[in-house]
């Protein structure tokens, strides 16, 4: 046994203070007796009864606090004091019952309620994100920047910082996370399971995770990353990092990558990554122009449905039960919806509230050849500013343009309700395609919006002799709060299709508009 | 390099800046989460917010954040003041430098025109008090030809309350800040009723001021001298535990104190027959401590000036006229705005249209981490101050935790589980969070003479903090273009 005394000079602490950290500090491992008292000349003589006093608690006064501590030879001496210290340091700290009465104001004020936060989610005006971020890493926290319109260079810096940090940053612009099992910002209530996610891509990511959760496949990590993250400025500098934790993440089996084209430099970056992968891959760089690499073990897919399916069959049979969420669309059901169509109303109007979502549709229609409009930028699409009626239109409308002092589509469904029932006067539209995002953060029942437009662009249609046909790509799961059956049902009772992929949307939209179902056979089943 | 924890297999807790959706999500899943009652930086002026960001990215230009290592390194000089009363001794004798003919007052310079009535009224007693002219139309045209200087206490080493007039031979408390070695020095507390800090200058005050000077303080010093020098910290520190704040509240501290020295002072030998006569005078002046926790707050902030690249607030102060601040990095300059009107509660009699704009060095006091941002220590003293209730007055000293580095352990407030009272005001989170620092203050009467008319708490101007701002951001692009 080894006994030392600390004096604290001047150091005035209330005594029934005192004797609840001496009692804490009792408590710690290879303390075996432990007093923290005042230096008075009685309490040094009980020090002294107790054995506890040595030379240095002799020469304390009255206003000097003392620790004395005993310590069994073995243990590590300097880093008992040192914690000691810390103990007397955090005493003064707020209890989180008391703390939490008060709404602070700025990050600082946020730590100083829970001390030991790790994540600072961050969805201000874009041109205050950076500034919140970076005080964020400069606290030692994770961030996801949920905030767009953030300058690339601020991007390439935040992400540098956090990096020298050993921190994450995800984000600008990321829509959705799902970490340790816990949803950020707009996701999906998917069940835990062994796929690890990165993504730059939000609607993508909830896409594959929604249809591995339908094929009995949870999510281990899915990180966000942010759509620039895979330009060359930017370099998919979280995209490598989340590849090289969910790598030696041991709850991870599969990894998949989601985004749009990378930048060359970017994709080369990965591609050498992947290299060193030691999991199976799959990637889905929707439009990715290049040849893909040929890399063992690493799967490119074309599309995310594809990409969740390689995930499943690379991950053998679910353990879990998995009949299907939704109900697949009977052929004779589409038959009917397609011989109501005039041959005049050829044309497809997809209006989605994700941009990935619709950038795969435009894409698979393209590959087509059909004649698009969009404001998705792409060789061979027409701009949406042509206004050119008498084409194909995919229209992303999270754009800025649309969401300017209003919500996200996937929260505001009045814009694509004006938008449903301009084209159903337009007599050569036939194909109307919504995308219906659920799970946290969205609106609370789509179907109580969409279904009145639905029905009253029937009204509208019928009054000038033509039917529509609506098809719905419905984003979800069965644990999402909104009740994806009865969200279905209603949309399916207001004689929409819904379907549970895109590529399935836009291949029963693609079908309708040439009048081919053959070209859709295999998928109703 | 830090070692920060990694973010995977950690079970989170989220700080929500922004969408209080996502917090409201989060909390449903039974995540931990705060959700920061976010606002535009700056109350959305456009400039200060690049100001800023301008500043944070100059923060990061080094190894370390260099303005937030330099603001630790103040902040840790707070924590290890060890302030201690050493001596009781003539201005005139203590303060070098101070020489006949000079006064000097509180607050930012400011020249004798521009001085507000109570501190015109209190100058002229002074001037009297010292005999250097025998009329007050004889001490104004000395003023006026300059014979007679004035200068800021701050300039000195020196604090004063309200007014602050400190003269040559008016005794001074000497409180030596041990950690450093430097002194500071504060005028003895005069009581209540006419006295000059509130401007009141006729022949009772004169009379009082020469009883402090040749009753109380050649007592008080042979006293503080036997005792071997008072420490202040644990006093401080205890009377914390006793409801005090040390600015609005000072009754534990002085208790403290009297009874610390009371036996030094009985066995004085220029005590005369003078013992009740000032055991009196100390037990019926609950604010006696005032001046000294001034002096405290000078000797603590003292050794955090000048530290490059610092951010930290060194001293806050009004002339009732101008509220002035001084920040670390950029040494002696003052940056002033129009001082505020207190909010508070009356004086039978008074009015809010009676009241003089805030003056007095005491901010000082918050400054260093007390007054207004110990408040939620002092639940006596929240109706006086017209702060409502107990539970506004946590919020006081909350918020002050918003715009400061850290806390001081040595200055633990037991209303908040012994959390530390905040300290160390930096200039970046004021200017950003639009908080200010919130100031405990005695008001003065708009007219000279007429003494106290009520108590009340003061915001300090916001302009002194983002002018401040800009000149950080001025003085680091010199320094990273140099």
């Amino acid at each position: 046994m080894t006994t030392r005394n600390l004096a604290l000079k001047n150091s005035y602490r209330d005594s029934v203070e005192l004797m609840r950290l001496s009692q804490e500090l009792e408590q710690m491992s290879g303390v075996q007796g432990a007093t923290i008292i005042m230096g008075t000349d009685n309490n040094k003589a009980m020090l002294e009864t107790a054995g506890l006093l040595t030379e240095d608690g002799k020469a304390a006064a009255a206003n000097d606090l003392i620790i004395a501590v005993r310590l069994s030879p073995a243990d590590d001496e300097a880093a008992i004091m040192n914690r000691v210290q810390e103990l007397l340091d955090s005493s003064g700290r707020e209890s989180e019952a008391n703390a939490s009465s008060n709404q602070p104001r700025t990050i600082d004020g946020a730590l100083a309620a829970l001390p030991d936060s790790n994540l600072a989610l961050i969805s201000v005006p874009g041109q205050y994100a950076a500034y919140e971020a970076t005080k964020a890493l400069d606290r030692g926290l994770h961030v996801l920047v949920f905030s767009d319109n953030v300058s690339i260079e601020d991007e390439v810096e935040l992400k540098n910082h956090a990096l020298n940090q050993g921190l994450f940053m995800l984000g600008p612009d990321c829509g959705t996370a799902i970490i340790n099992g816990v949803p950020l910002g707009f996701a999906n209530a998917v069940p835990r399971g062994r796929v690890g996610i990165v993504a730059a891509s939000g609607t993508g990511l909830q896409q594959v995770s929604c249809l591995l959760a339908a094929q009995g496949h949870g999510i281990s990590q899915a990180l966000g990353v942010g759509s620039r993250d895979l330009s060359d400025q930017v370099g998919g500098a979280m995209m490598l990092e989340g590849i090289r934790v969910l790598n030696d993440d041991p709850n991870t089996d599969v990894i998949v990558l989601i985004s749009k084209p990378p930048g060359p430099m970017a994709q080369q970056q990965i591609a050498f990554a992947l290299r060193v992968v030691s999991k199976p891959s799959v990637v889905c760089f929707l439009g990715m122009d290049a040849q893909a690499p040929n890399i063992p073990n690493v799967y490119f897919e074309m599309t995310l449905h594809e990409a969740a399916n390689r995930v499943a069959g690379l991950l053998g049979d679910p353990t879990d039960d998995t009949s299907p969420v939704l109900p697949s669309p009977e052929m004779t059901l589409l038959q009917e919806i397609s011989d109501g169509l005039g041959r005049d109303q050829r044309y497809i109007r997809g209006l989605y509230s994700g941009g990935t979502l619709a950038y795969e549709s435009m894409l698979f229609l393209r590959d087509l050849n059909f004649d698009i409009s969009s404001n998705l930028d792409f060789p061979l699409v027409n701009s949406i500013d042509d206004d050119a009626e008498r084409t194909h239109k995919l229209i992303d409308m999270g754009d800025d343009r649309f969401t300017q002092g209003v919500p996200h589509p996937m929260i505001d469904y009045r814009q694509r309700r004006e938008r449903i029932l301009k084209e159903a006067t337009n007599p050569e539209v036939g194909i109307i395609l919504l995308d219906v995002i659920l799970g946290y953060g969205s609106h609370a029942d789509p179907a109580s919006e969409l279904v009145p437009a639905i029905n009253e662009a029937r009204l509208l249609a019928s009054a000038a002799g033509r039917q529509l046909a609506f098809i719905v790509v419905m984003c979800g799961t069965s644990d999402d709060p909104q009740n994806i059956q009865k969200q279905a049902a209603e949309l399916i009772a207001a004689g929409a299709v819904v379907v549970p992929s895109n590529l399935q949307g836009v291949s029963i939209a693609a079908a309708l508009s040439v009048g081919d179902l053959e070209m859709i056979r295999g998928w109703s089943q | 390099m830090r070692q920060n924890k990694p973010l995977l297999g950690e079970d989170l807790k989220v700080v929500n800046v922004g969408l209080s959706l996502f917090a409201d999500t989060l909390r449903s899943s039974g995540t931990p989460v705060t959700d920061v009652d976010w606002r535009p930086p700056a109350e959305s002026d456009q400039r200060l917010t690049k100001t800023l960001r301008s500043i944070q990215k100059r923060n990061a230009s080094g190894h370390l954040n260099i303005i937030d290592e330099a603001n630790r390194t103040a902040h840790q000089r707070m924590l290890d003041a060890q302030p201690a009363l050493v001596d009781v001794a003539p201005a005139g004798e203590a303060i070098a430098g101070l020489e006949d003919r000079t006064l000097l007052h509180a607050g930012p310079p400011i020249e004798w025109p521009d001085m507000c009535g109570p501190m015109q009224a209190a100058i002229l007693g002074a001037i009297r008090y010292e005999g250097w002219t025998h009329t007050d139309t004889g001490a104004v045209t000395a003023l006026e030809n300059g014979e007679i200087t004035l200068q800021p206490n701050h300039n000195f080493g020196a604090v004063g309350p309200m007014t602050g007039i400190t003269s040559p031979s008016m005794p001074v408390f000497v409180v030596e800040n041990r950690a450093f070695g430097n002194r500071a020095y504060c005028t003895i507390n005069e009581g209540i009723g006419k006295v000059m800090r509130f401007g009141a200058n006729d022949d009772t005050v004169i009379q009082r001021l020469e009883w402090l000077q040749n009753g109380l303080a050649p007592v008080l010093r042979e006293a503080v001298q036997s005792a071997g020098g008072v420490e202040l910290r644990p006093i401080v520190a205890r009377a914390l535990t006793m409801g005090d704040e040390m600015h609005q509240r000072n009754v534990a501290a002085t208790s403290l104190l009297l009874r610390t020295l009371a036996p030094h002072i009985a066995d004085a030998s220029s005590i005369g027959n003078n013992v009740s006569d000032i055991l009196k005078f100390l037990a019926d002046n609950d604010q006696f401590f005032l001046n000294l926790a001034m002096a405290i707050g000078k000797a603590t902030m003292d050794p955090t000036r000048d530290i490059p690249n610092s951010t930290v607030v060194t001293a806050m102060s009004r002339n009732g006229t101008e509220f002035g601040i001084r920040v670390s990095a950029t040494g002696d300059r003052w940056f002033t705005a129009p001082s505020l009107m207190p909010q508070g509660l009356y004086f039978p009699g008074f009015t809010a249209d009676d009241a003089n704009p805030d003056m007095g060095d005491s901010a000082i006091i918050e400054t260093m981490g007390l007054g207004g941002f110990a408040m939620g220590a002092a639940p006596a003293v929240v109706g006086f101050v017209g702060a409502g209730t107990f539970q506004d007055a946590l919020a006081y000293t909350r918020e002050m935790g918003e715009i400061t580095v850290g806390r001081n352990p040595n200055l633990a407030l037991p209303t908040l589980d012994f959390q530390g009272a905040p300290c160390g005001i930096d200039v970046r989170k004021v200017v950003e969070s639009s908080i200010t620092p919130v100031i405990n203050t005695g008001i003065a009467h708009r007219e000279p003479g007429v003494g106290q008319v009520g108590a009340g708490i003061v915001r300090a101007p916001m302009a002194c903090f983002t002018q401040a701002l800009e000149a950080i951001d001025q003085l680091l692009s010199e320094t990273a273009n140099a």
